[in-house]
């Protein structure tokens, strides 16, 4: 299939390009994953571009039908693995509409303020890793050192860095942990300075300019028309958020600025996440600033798990309880409920159907990383070999995302 | 939501005739619409000045097995100006496969080659109707009910179930 032979002599001596088939990964270090692309190359430039993904496909759809809605929490962990707290919020949104409960207020800030702080985390890496591909290595060094902070507050909350699974059907696992507010509050502060020492480094660079401005372009018409979501979105000039248009949990609550830029190119798209970065270290801050105390988990003992666990092991009935509701789950009411949020990579989407069992007759994940990555062909399309790896830094697919 | 603006929207004469029923379900507004009128609908929502819904967020595929008819697909809107979410949802049987929304929508490319590859529905008019996650001669289509979780017993799955007689048309 691919044609080696790019040149050959013509008869009066002069040169005769030929059209070439490149393949890019899957293990490629900067498709971010096992991504495969299929470059038309006409010497330099793009003539078409096949994306194949599926590499890291696990079924995590198949998989959901045959588990229970509290054993399907850790599967949405690892769908978009550095924001897991947002993709377990959306999971745990659709079986709430479904059973018509909403998590105690100090649960919903909690979530908040967790998903807001993945926000961070997933920015942080890309708008680190997007320079670093094109060749830029410090930032990412510097973004790292942030990014462990981040690390540490979700292992003080959750005990676990990566795959938190802290969001529970009609509520969180357990409260916060005492001395949490004082490290959250540093991390906020230190936070807002390093965001302008990140910009300071990399946003006026003439090389990173180069590379990135009017580099994969897409208007606000074509980009909606693709189902480009999030700052994707946002960076080509529509103004859209659902955490201000759709508000869940206690969004309508907070106030925050929704970040849109025009050019809707590469350059646009890392600097709305920078600069989205800002107004989710204000989220956090509003956050802790109202979070009422309270319970963090409704009080139905069908749904909920016990959390005092001495009941559980001290008594009989407890016990049995508990051992009911963790081996058989519960059931949910017969319908169907699609829910989605905005997640660090656009709007993330739970489409569950039930058939009134303790486990889905379907489960569909609406991925953001997954659309974002089908306009890649477009925005490459006469574009320069090496402005697709720009293309693809600034798109931010997590491929475990794209491949479910 | 039951007396929202769009439900009035959806009771207008231009949208009646397309769509089988109208109803809410926990907060969202459904239609359901044969595969025959399906591309015509979408063309009027995207239109229709009142009602814009521009964005297509997702499309489902869904095996009924053994429910009949089937399969059905459900496509979630989002209108950008309005705010709006609907949700249409169109059922068939094997065989009789609903039209392409691509000259809609052009994102829904992928979410067809999706629901092709797990659940072997081929769009009537799509564009580049291939595999998506699984790869070209996979043989069968994984999220059908009748696809065993852990797949078939060949050299590379050797925990997987063996096929048998009433299986091999899946």
């Amino acid at each position: 299939m691919t044609d080696i032979s790019l040149l050959s002599k013509g008869e009066a001596g002069q040169k005769l390009t030929k059209e070439l088939l490149l393949n890019l990964g899957p293990q490629h270090p900067s498709t971010h994953g096992v991504l495969r692309i299929m470059l038309e190359l006409d010497g330099e430039e793009i003539r078409g571009v096949d994306t194949i993904i599926g590499y890291l496909h696990r079924g995590t759809e198949k998989l959901a039908e045959n588990f229970t809605y509290t054993q399907i929490i850790p599967l949405t962990d690892r769908l978009d693995y550095l924001c897991a707290p947002s993709n377990n919020l959306a999971y745990v949104l659709a079986v709430e509409r479904l059973l018509g409960i909403k998590a105690p207020e100090r649960a919903q800030y909690i979530r908040v303020m967790m998903a807001e702080m993945a926000r961070i985390s997933g920015h942080l890496l890309i708008s680190g890793a997007l320079p670093m591909d094109l060749g830029a290595m410090t930032t990412l060094l510097y973004v790292m050192r942030e990014r462990e902070m981040i690390m540490d507050l979700m292992e003080m909350i959750t005990g676990a860095r990566m795959h938190t699974s802290f969001c529970r059907v009609g509520g969180v696992r357990e409260d916060l942990p005492d001395g949490f507010e004082p490290r959250c509050r540093e991390f906020c502060h230190v936070m807002k300075q390093r965001i302008d020492d990140y910009e300071r480094l990399i946003a006026e660079n003439r090389i990173f300019l180069k590379r990135t401005r009017d580099i994969g372009k897409i208007s606000g018409e074509q980009a909606i028309d693709w189902g480009l979501s999030g700052p994707c979105l946002r960076a080509s000039g529509v103004n859209w958020d659902m955490r201000r248009d759709n508000p869940y949990e206690i969004y309508d609550r907070l106030s925050f600025e929704v970040i849109v830029r025009e050019n809707g190119d590469c350059y646009d798209r890392w600097k709305c996440r920078m600069d989205e970065m800002r107004e989710s270290v204000k989220l956090i801050e509003q956050c802790l600033d109202q979070m009422p105390p309270g319970p963090v988990a409704v009080a139905m003992p069908d749904i909920a798990f016990p959390l005092n666990k001495i009941t559980v092991k001290s008594s009989m009935e407890a016990m049995i309880h508990h051992f009911d509701v963790s081996a058989y789950g519960f059931p949910v009411p017969k319908g169907e409920a699609y829910v989605s949020i905005e997640a660090p990579k656009g709007e993330l989407g739970f489409y569950i159907i039930s058939d009134g069992s303790p486990k889905p007759l379907r489960m569909k994940v609406r991925a953001p990383s997954f659309i974002n990555l089908q306009a890649l062909a477009v925005l490459a399309r006469g574009c320069y070999l090496a402005d697709v790896i720009a293309i693809i830094g600034s798109l931010d697919p997590v491929i475990a995302e794209v491949d479910k | 939501m039951s007396n929202h603006p769009l439900r009035e929207l959806l009771q207008r004469e231009s949208i009646q005739q397309h769509c089988e029923s109208v109803y809410e379900t926990f907060g969202m507004l459904t239609l359901t619409v044969s595969k025959e009128n399906l591309l015509a609908l979408c063309h009027l929502l995207k239109h229709d000045s009142a009602l814009q819904f521009n964005f297509l967020s997702d499309i489902c595929g869904v095996d009924h097995y053994p429910q009949r008819p089937r399969f059905e697909t459900v496509y979630h809107l989002y209108s950008i100006p309005f705010k709006y979410r609907l949700r249409l949802k169109c059922r068939f049987e094997l065989d009789e496969f609903p039209p392409s929304v691509v000259p809609v929508w052009q994102t829904a490319n992928w979410h067809e080659r999706e629901a092709y590859d797990m659940y072997g529905i081929a769009f009537v008019g799509h564009p580049d109707l291939r595999r998506i996650y699984m790869w070209e001669g996979y043989d069968g289509y994984p999220m059908r009910k009748d696809y065993p979780l852990r797949g078939y017993a060949d050299h590379y799955n050797p925990f997987g179930e063996a096929r048998s007689e009433k299986s091999e048309g899946a």
